[in-house]
């Protein structure tokens, strides 16, 4: 049972959590169709670090990239997503 | 009076009271501490079990949960519980036991008659039986099925609560001998709050079997006073509480029993699951004595020698009269010395080792007849024990003996810390694993981490404490506890230990005991080509048992090793996984049992469809209206009554539960027009339309419709088993694809009651009900109900005219009353989900989990005019040639020729032809005769008019179909369209 610290909530434990997707799965709106069907089929797997986007369901419902490391569980990094723009 | 086996004083249990329990029918007495095994020892009973296979006789093992043997069913009824280690259930009043795989009884079974049929059924005899006529492997399979499984499974439902508590702690120990004990002191004397767990019901581990002095008193007693620290510093201690699982984060779940198998739990509560969040864990959960390999290992009476002297020294039962004690270290000589002193007998102390020095060996030799460079070849005897063959040197000779401890050597149970991810090394000298690099923040001491001697074993527990403490800021002070007396054991030699002796049988060499896998099995894994431990762990079985292989994984490991020509670490160890020990599923489930199994959501008019008759429709957490019958009435003819009431006349639905949205902000209508395929932002407002959702990949997520309130506010539906894939997605659109969208998603399926009242008459009656025109057809308009504000929205899903009445829930009933009082006044009635099924499918409409299945296209189900070109959440992929083939099956109505259409059925172009699709909905016409349904068809709007076959082969059903357009009544909506 992993403990992902929200930054909004702190740690908290996994199943109030939902995986969404590995970020490089989002697809993007004005994809092509080729683009499109590279990133729905065609997606590396790593062993070792992956950048990942979960929400906080049964939290704060924000949502969160998250790089885990998906052999160790290790949680390198817990950020909001999209990150905050900068003040102007 | 002592039972003939007690010592006459001494041990831990109290020999003031008795308690009465019953073995296999026969009622004995023991005393408070002993286990079910001691008390049984006690009593002179050594025979316990049959062998899984061979139906072998059995006696005990061991004295903990390594024990593979001794397996009995205990108590009864929804307390049952199979497969319980005598050894690891202590006595209480009335405890009822009964021995396993056995018939007519444990002395004379019937099953034994497999130990002639030995040679035809050794390990993975039954993956050979499927190359083999089929009609033949169905015979004997019904005879293995008998033959296989241990205890009796359970047929009641659980009696008892079971419950999950979560605790945090700074460290947390698991294991209570000396390692734990002192890491604990360390700890928790430095300020970290500190949780125990221990499995037995008491704290001293070894300490009980090994008596010796700590800190200048005995050693018990300084046990019981760092278990008062570890409570007097804000810590906890938990006993009877086994560590079963060590997961991600420092998160280990510990099984705490509250009652012993079988037992009235006293507080009500059977078991409690701990989820303990630690920072830091040590962990001191010892080692396990290893068997010897020889003929006939397995006669009751053959058992570990730490066994033997937990046996006398902790419970006062002499397991046997006359022992010949063996093994490749000191812990011969200990047990000798302990076993004599207890009254029992030495026939000769066999070491595998030369000539050993040091003190016990020295001691040993001047009381008993000791050998060494000799092994045990086999034991004699056949219900028990009542000789050995022993090879010494040169020469063989036997000895009798109604008892063999032996000795194979130490394995640390590094369990735990594999489950975390930790490392192994191997440790020549002892034969073993020895845990090393942890992943997590685990740290290993005493027996389990490789060290032995009483003194090592607590300096390291100290260690192992002081440095969790530290490492999380706290200050470590004071010094180890100390021992005196030379405890320290000389080395072994593994090898020894490992092999099979010259002249011993390797088809009676038991490796595995519960699952009957001997020395010759893994000789015929390795000759079967069979070189990987993984490999040979499930052709064999050896290590699947419920023990696990705590006994024999590496004695297993090793003999495959010695086969290949390696060495153990070169051939590895299988992969080890929760629960250390077998978990009861109502331990997991908690108290998430019964209505508490998964979240009731119930409907805000509940009450009222329960005053209606309805009968309950399971669909995910909700419970829906299936249909209301009257006195009488099956559930069919309730839904046709329903259903022919909507088209002749009117009737209402509580449709409540549909996904609902509403979509706000400047940026409305374009974030709409990302999740919907369809066109919404020309939607004027007061008006509505019904739209599709696609997934990324094309595929129709959802329909529903979308409703423009206002300029800028939307209110969306979707469907009830969809509803929250949709909110979340909808979240997802809103912040990860569209981030910069003035937009507000929000889900308010809860908030609004939806009642749908449908038929020719349904407008007269509204406009009577709001004192108003009611909208028009998809439309949508505000009015008021019994006193409550509504919106009302022109929209027909049973394709007559109908109108959706949206009242808040908080006050849905008078709106729900209301209703009902007019549509009953013009002989109307509430329908349920069975008549929304007949009426949906004569009109064609498809529906998520029927026609929407994840699999189709909007082009296949005859939606291709609906979808724009580009700009929504799945346009891109919905270009891919293979939506276009024209092979894909795609929604046709069905029309049954036969009086036979299974919803789910196949669809064949003749009979024993490849399906070319299946009926996705089955239902009958409404107004006339028939059945009726809507199926997916490769080609299928290409096909119309064909006749094919729909076949249910499990339900035995087949008949012919006709394809039809998908529409079955008023094909142009005039009942409903203005």
């Amino acid at each position: 049972m992993m403990l992902i610290a929200c930054p909004h909530c702190g740690p908290r434990a996994h199943v109030e959590f939902s995986y969404a997707r590995t970020m490089d799965a989002v697809l993007p709106l004005d994809a092509t169709p080729a683009e499109a069907s590279h990133i729905l089929y065609q997606r590396e797997n790593p062993r070792g670090p992956s950048d990942e986007l979960w929400r906080h369901t049964f939290g704060c419902g924000s949502w969160l990239r998250v790089r885990r490391n998906t052999a160790t569980h290790e949680l390198i990094e817990v950020a909001p997503w999209p990150p905050a723009k900068a003040a102007p | 009076m002592n039972a003939p086996h007690r010592t006459p004083a001494g041990g831990l249990i109290d020999r003031g009271h008795t308690v009465g329990f019953t073995f296999d029918g026969r009622r004995l007495s023991g005393h408070p501490g002993d286990t079910l095994a001691s008390a049984l020892l006690a009593n002179g009973v050594r025979l316990m079990g049959r062998g899984f296979k061979y139906h072998r006789p059995r006696g005990v093992l061991g004295v903990g949960v390594e024990e593979p043997n001794a397996l009995v069913g205990v108590g009864a009824g929804g307390r049952l519980e199979p497969n319980t280690r005598a050894t690891d259930i202590f006595l209480y009043d009335g405890l009822t036991a009964v021995s396993q795989n056995r018939w007519p009884s444990l002395n004379l079974d019937v099953g034994a008659v497999n130990q002639w049929i030995a040679p035809f059924i050794p390990a993975g005899f039954y993956y050979k039986t499927f190359f083999g006529g089929p009609r033949l492997w169905m015979f004997y399979e019904h005879f293995i099925r008998r033959a296989a499984g241990l205890g009796v499974a359970p047929t009641q439902p659980e009696v008892d609560a079971f419950d999950h508590r979560a605790a945090f702690c700074d460290v947390l120990v698991v294991g209570a001998g000396p390692a734990g004990l002192a890491a604990a002191a360390a700890a928790a004397g430095a300020g970290a709050k500190v949780i125990l767990v221990e499995q037995d019901e008491r704290v001293g581990g070894a300490l009980m079997r090994d008596p010796a002095e700590i800190d200048g008193r005995d050693g018990l007693d300084w046990a019981t006073d760092v278990a008062g620290l570890v409570r007097e510093r804000g810590g906890r201690l938990l006993t009877r509480a086994t560590a079963s699982g060590f997961h991600d984060h420092g998160l280990v779940t510990v099984v705490e029993r509250l009652a012993e198998a079988g037992e009235t739990p006293r507080g009500g509560v059977a078991q409690r699951l701990w989820h303990v969040r630690a920072r830091r864990v040590v962990l001191a959960q010892g080692a396990i004595e290893r068997p010897l390999l020889f003929s006939g290992n397995d006669r009751p009476g053959v058992m570990l020698a730490s066994a033997a002297r937990a046996y006398v020294a902790r419970y006062g039962a002499r397991p046997g009269g006359r022992a010949v004690v063996a093994g490749c270290d000191d812990h011969v000589y200990l047990t000798a010395l302990a076993l004599a002193d207890a009254g029992v007998e030495i026939a000769a102390a066999i070491d595998s080792r030369d000539a050993a020095g040091g003190p016990l060996a020295q001691a040993a030799r001047a009381r008993f007849d000791c050998h060494a460079n000799a092994s045990v070849t086999a034991a004699r005897g056949g219900r028990h024990v009542t000789g050995a063959t022993i090879a010494a040197e040169a020469r063989a000779f036997d000895v009798d003996c109604d008892l063999i401890a032996m000795s194979g050597g130490q394995t640390p149970a590094v369990h735990l810390h594999m489950q975390a991810g930790g490392a192994l090394d191997w440790d020549e000298a002892a034969g073993a694993f020895n845990p090393t690099a942890p992943r997590q923040h685990q740290i290993s001491a005493g027996a389990g981490a490789g060290v032995h001697g009483l003194a090592a074993v607590l300096a390291d527990g100290w260690r192992a404490g002081g440095a969790a403490a530290a490492a999380l800021g706290f200050s470590p002070h004071g010094a180890s506890p100390t021992s005196t007396g030379d405890s320290r054991m000389a080395p072994a030699v593994s090898g020894a230990a490992y092999a099979l002796p010259a002249g011993a049988n390797p088809k009676s060499a038991f490796i595995d005991f519960q699952n009957d896998v001997t020395a010759a099995d893994v000789d015929l894994a390795w000759r079967e080509g069979y070189r990987s431990v993984e490999h040979l762990k499930r052709y064999t079985t050896l290590g699947m048992a419920s023990d696990q292989g705590k006994t024999s994984n590496l004695t297993g490991l090793a003999r495959m090793a010695a086969a290949l020509g390696k060495t153990p670490p070169e051939v590895g160890l299988t992969t080890f996984r929760p629960p250390y020990t077998p978990v009861t599923f109502a331990a997991l489930a908690g108290a998430a049992v019964g209505d508490h199994v998964a979240p009731n959501r119930r409907l805000a008019l509940h009450d009222a469809h329960v005053e209606a008759g309805t009968v309950w429709q399971p669909s995910g957490y909700w419970r829906r209206p299936r249909a209301y019958p009257r006195p009488g009435e099956s559930l069919a003819d309730a839904a046709l009554r329903e259903a022919r009431g909507v088209r002749q006349g009117v009737g209402f639905v509580d449709v409540s539960t549909l996904g609902k949205f509403e979509i706000a902000g400047p940026d409305a209508a374009a974030f709409l027009e990302l999740v919907c395929a369809t066109g919404v932002a020309r939607l004027a407002v007061g008006r509505g339309r019904y739209t599709i959702m696609l997934r990324e990949d094309g595929v129709v997520a959802d329909d529903g419709t979308v409703w423009r309130l206002a300029e800028d506010r939307f209110l969306m539906t979707s469907s009830t088993g969809g509803a929250d894939t949709m909110a979340a997605h909808l979240s997802y659109v809103r912040r990860v694809l569209a981030p910069d969208l003035r937009v507000m998603a929000t889900a308010v399926q809860e908030r609004w009651t939806s009642i749908a009242v449908a038929g020719p008459r349904a407008r007269d009656l509204l406009a009577a009900l709001i004192e108003a025109p009611p909208p028009a057809h998809m439309s949508a308009a505000g009015a008021r109900i019994a006193g409550e504000d509504i919106l009302l929205l022109g929209a027909s899903y049973s394709g007559e005219r109908a109108f959706e009445v949206y009242a808040p829930a908080l006050a849905a009933t008078p709106v729900w009353r209301a209703i009902a009082e007019v549509v009953r006044a013009a002989g109307g009635a509430p329908y349920g989900l069975d008549a929304m099924e007949l009426l949906r499918i004569e009109k064609g409409h498809i529906v998520t989990g029927a026609e929407v299945d994840g699999r189709t296209s909007p082009h296949d189900l005859g939606l291709s005019k609906m979808p724009r070109k580009r700009g929504y959440v799945g346009w891109a992929a919905l270009q891919r040639p293979d939506f276009q083939r024209p092979d894909r099956p795609r929604l046709v109505g069905l029309e049954a020729l036969d009086g036979v259409l299974p919803e789910g059925a196949m669809i064949l172009p003749r009979a024993g032809a490849a399906p070319e699709g299946h009926v996705s909905s089955a239902g009958r016409r409404v107004l006339g005769e028939g059945a009726i349904g809507l199926g997916l068809i490769k080609g299928g709007p290409d096909r119309l008019g064909e006749v094919l076959i729909a076949a249910s082969p499990t339900r035995g059903l087949r008949g012919r179909v006709r394809l039809t357009v998908p529409m079955f009544h008023d094909p142009e909506g005039t009942r409903y369209r203005d």
